[in-house]
């Protein structure tokens, strides 16, 4: 489109949203569109066509239609806090923020969920709830920023999800605005809904399939007592057979995560968790339940941890300790910012029993790229989050980060892992998706999609690559002849 | 205990040239609530054994025709269970088909539905082709969740060859408390019951008797047992199992019985000539002889769904979403996967 063309289609836009969106939140200038160019990855940016901030459910249905009569793609963006490029804009596309959508409408006792929009941030509703004995379970680290809108886009995860589940297993209903701009609701008042099963579809989907527009949360009760146990290992092996242990023994943590050596190092520089700084990885394991039963499973966890070679097993010892414990570990991803001019997160899950082989593999590739990683884990679920440290001013280092980055997703798709288990696959990760699947399958993804979008204007080009992306990027070849849905585009 | 996908894959393939239809069939335990019509079956049970189990990775993955007595005592020898519970039916009933269904049993809103614990899926497509969705970890979401589209798809989706299926630690002590209430008072404990921090696998209303299960940790279980009051359930008797696989008296064949699932403390259905409340007020299951669609439109006004399980001649087909939005986008995703229609005909309504 030339330039004089998307001043007109910028015009046009702004003047039909202005007619029933304030004004004042709708962004046309080039310095108002700015501060949203990029998400948490902020390697990639892209000036967004326009902005628009709608505050009903019926401006977005409007926004919508209006942008399905002008073939205009569509992104959502929550809070902005995505690690994966999903929530970048198309530079010939609206940016649609839910930022306004901000109002908890329920807290429902009786029935233990909660009816929020989009745009609440995930611990407000735990902290809405609190006052009635509840709360949410799922608590990505990012929770007092990102948006309840994103973790449904995304299925975030957190250091709980190994016994209460992502955010897919934490939901009872989501309302969506369609590409052509209909509103539907998915899942019910109940534990299920007639039809197939679309809001598990629309979990994770990544903006893809419908803007979230409301959502019905399930509440649990908050259990009595929670206590962490913290251990140090002298290898990072030792930690790894530690949590096979743990389970084998029966036991099912509340949290289960692992730091190595830099990670931890970093943490206890930031945020003074009271961590062994010598050791080669600690766990975290907390266990929660009713006074006796807490009681009776630490003892169970450090006899475990202190059989399986923890060289040290500390239990906090008030909250104030287990809080520290664990403000270590949210906060490693910032901890690991400021050893490094710029760190680069990854995201790849794999059957836990690999972990001694993967982290071998970073090492080794770190040397080949001359980068070096921390690891931080959800040692429960397996899902490795490598934090590359390089530095951006430096030429070549990024584009070195992102290769070395690919390797690693690619050795956990080697040995049957994924290449992301929470933060969502966006722009970031959109090469190695044709490492984990094969061109049958990407198509199949193509075709749910346009089940939903048939005209792909929702957060086009992110998640799913095209086929030629794949041949490109040369992991797989395709044989024309064997082209399915042959009636999908190419594109 | 045999890998028969090829088989599989051949019978459909030529379904798919033939234009001709299968039902897919497992166990046959459910054949009570498919209003299939296909002119040909596909027999899923010869396709089983269990392909991958490590108990420290809390990942089992098996053939669709497994039978799931064989899985449950597979996990028993090693301390672990399917926490949702699966409905026998019969003794032949398949994991293909329980995950197929999409039904909890008495631990589901605590335990949670096959959606909840499937990780991954092998699929046969209505072209013949094999597709691998989700995988063997935790946490996975690359691509759209296809794998936990399957779960409660009845089959009308494609052949569910193989799961991949979260495991887990099985609880160390299970009790069950009773109380005496009327239905009224039942409902009210369960409610308060459950908005309480206790290790609950389930709260089931039956008889004029409220059954309180608790499994966990002994100190919990007993500590909590304590605290709730009622009297204790003798360990061998069945009343769970019964409720599971609908062997209580309650599940006369010969009358209307119906199941609705709505928001767990909405009020008893006007309709309803006599109640079972199960999911501590999720899943009732009413005996009505009331229209259809009377039944239908309560449920629906206090946000929830019914379907009549037994008591009608002919099993009625699982309805899709009412919402008109809806209904082209579920079409469009039968003939992604399914593009002629070869499975499962006339299970679903208007699909
Ligand atoms: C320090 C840090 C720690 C993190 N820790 C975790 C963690 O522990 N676990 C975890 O899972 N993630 C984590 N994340 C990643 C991120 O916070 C999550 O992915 C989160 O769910 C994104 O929410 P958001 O509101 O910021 O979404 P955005 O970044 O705004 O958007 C993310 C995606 O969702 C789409 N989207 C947003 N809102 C909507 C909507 N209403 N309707 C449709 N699509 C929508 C966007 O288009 C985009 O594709 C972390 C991020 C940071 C920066």
């Amino acid at each position: 489109m030339s330039t004089q063309d998307t001043s007109a289609l910028r015009e046009r836009l702004a003047d039909q949203f202005k007619s029933f969106v304030d004004p004042a939140f709708v962004l046309a200038e080039e310095s108002e569109r700015k501060p949203y160019e990029c998400d948490g990855l902020a390697a990639y940016r892209h000036l967004p066509l326009i902005v628009v901030l709608p505050e009903t459910i019926d401006d977005v249905q409007k926004i919508m239609r209006i942008c399905h009569a002008e073939q205009v793609p569509v992104v959502a963006r929550g809070a902005g806090t995505g690690l994966s490029g999903g929530a970048l804009p198309l530079e010939n596309g609206v940016l649609l923020s839910l930022a306004r959508f901000n109002q908890i409408l329920d807290i429902d006792k009786p029935n233990l969920c909660a009816t929020v929009q989009p745009g609440v941030r995930n611990l407000a509703i735990s902290e809405a709830a609190k006052p009635f004995g509840l709360y949410y379970a799922p608590d990505p680290s990012s929770q007092i920023a990102c948006s309840i809108g994103g973790n449904v886009a995304e299925n975030a995860g957190g250091v709980h999800c190994l016994k209460y589940g992502l955010t897919v297993n934490n939901l009872l209903s989501v309302t969506i605005v369609t590409a052509e701009g209909e509103l539907v609701t998915l899942g019910s008042g109940g534990l299920d809904a007639e039809g197939f099963d679309l809001l598990a579809l629309i979990t994770g989907s990544e903006g893809m399939l419908g803007i979230v527009v409301e959502i019905t949360v399930k509440l649990l009760p908050i259990q009595e007592r929670a206590q962490v146990v913290m251990a140090a290992f002298d290898h990072v092996e030792t930690a790894g057979q530690a949590v096979a242990d743990l389970i084998a023994e029966g036991i099912l943590p509340a949290g289960l995560e692992m730091m190595d050596q830099p990670s931890l190092q970093a943490a206890e520089d930031f945020v003074h968790a009271g961590y062994p700084v010598e050791a080669a990885a600690i766990l975290l394991c907390e266990v929660d339940g009713d006074n006796e039963e807490v009681s009776e499973e630490i003892a169970r966890v450090r006899q475990r941890l202190t059989d399986s070679g923890a060289t040290e097993v500390r239990t906090a010892k008030d909250d104030n300790e287990r809080a520290r414990f664990w403000a270590g570990r949210k906060a490693a991803f910032p901890a690991v910012g400021r050893i490094s001019p710029d760190y680069y997160c990854m995201d790849g899950t794999i059957p836990r029993k690999h972990l001694p082989y993967i982290l071998r593999e970073i090492n080794r590739l770190g040397e080949v790229y001359g980068l070096r990683a921390a690891n931080v884990f959800h040692a429960g679920d397996g899902n490795l989050h490598p934090l590359i440290l390089y530095n951006g001013n430096e030429p070549g280092e990024i584009e070195r980060a992102e290769a070395f980055g690919g390797k690693i997703l690619e050795a956990c798709v080697e040995v049957g892992g994924s290449i992301t288990g929470e933060h969502g696959v966006g722009l970031e990760k959109i090469n190695q998706m044709c490492a984990q699947f094969p061109p049958e399958e990407i198509t199949l993804f193509h075709a749910v999609k346009a089940a939903f979008d048939q005209q792909g204007l929702l957060n086009p080009g992110k998640a799913i690559p095209t086929l030629n992306r794949c041949a490109e990027f040369g992991a797989m070849h395709i044989s024309q002849g064997d082209m399915r849905f042959p009636h999908l585009e190419r594109f | 205990m045999s890998d028969n996908t090829q088989q599989l894959i051949d019978q459909v393939q030529s379904a798919h040239t033939n234009n001709s239809t299968l039902k897919i069939v497992g166990g046959n335990s459910k054949d009570f609530l498919q209003a299939c019509t296909a002119n040909d079956t596909l027999e899923m049970t010869s396709h089983a054994g269990v392909v991958n189990y490590e108990p420290t990775e809390l990942v089992l993955t098996a053939r669709a025709g497994t039978p799931i007595v064989e899985i449950e005592k597979l996990l028993a020898d090693n301390g672990q269970y399917l926490s949702f519970e699966p409905p026998h039916f019969s003794e032949n009933t398949t994991i293909g088909g329980a995950v197929a269904s999409g039904m909890g049993g008495p631990r589901r809103p605590w335990g949670g539905a096959p959606r909840d614990v499937l990780l991954g899926c092998r699929l046969l497509t209505g072209t013949g082709d094999v597709m691998r969705f989700g995988g063997e970890v935790m946490k996975n979401v690359a691509g759209y969740d296809v794998s936990r589209l399957m779960a409660g798809a009845q089959g009308s989706l494609g052949v569910l060859l193989e799961v991949s299926l979260k495991v887990l630690p099985a609880p160390s002590k299970t009790i069950t408390l009773t109380q005496n209430l009327s239905e009224t008072e039942a409902h009210q404990t369960m409610r308060e019951l459950a908005a309480k921090p206790i290790p609950l696998s389930g709260v089931c209303f039956a008889n004029g008797q409220l059954y309180i299960r608790l499994s966990g940790a002994h100190a919990s279980v007993n500590a909590w047992s304590k605290k709730i009051g009622g009297e204790r359930l003798a360990e061998n008797n069945t009343f769970w199992e019964r409720l599971r696989d609908h062997q209580l008296d309650f599940f006369d064949r010969s009358q209307p019985v119906w199941r609705i699932s709505l928001p767990p403390a909405a009020p008893s259905l006007a309709c309803a000539d006599s109640t079972l409340i199960d999911w501590a007020g999720g899943q009732r299951w009413i005996i009505s002889n009331a229209a259809p669609e009377q039944i239908k439109a309560e449920a629906l006004n206090l946000k929830g769904h019914a379907k009549q399980f037994y008591g009608n001649a002919l099993p009625e087909p699982w309805a899709m979403s009412s919402q008109v939005a809806l209904g082209p986008i579920q079409k469009r995703l039968k003939e992604t996967f399914d593009p002629k229609r070869i499975f499962n005909p006339g299970t679903h309504a208007n699909l």
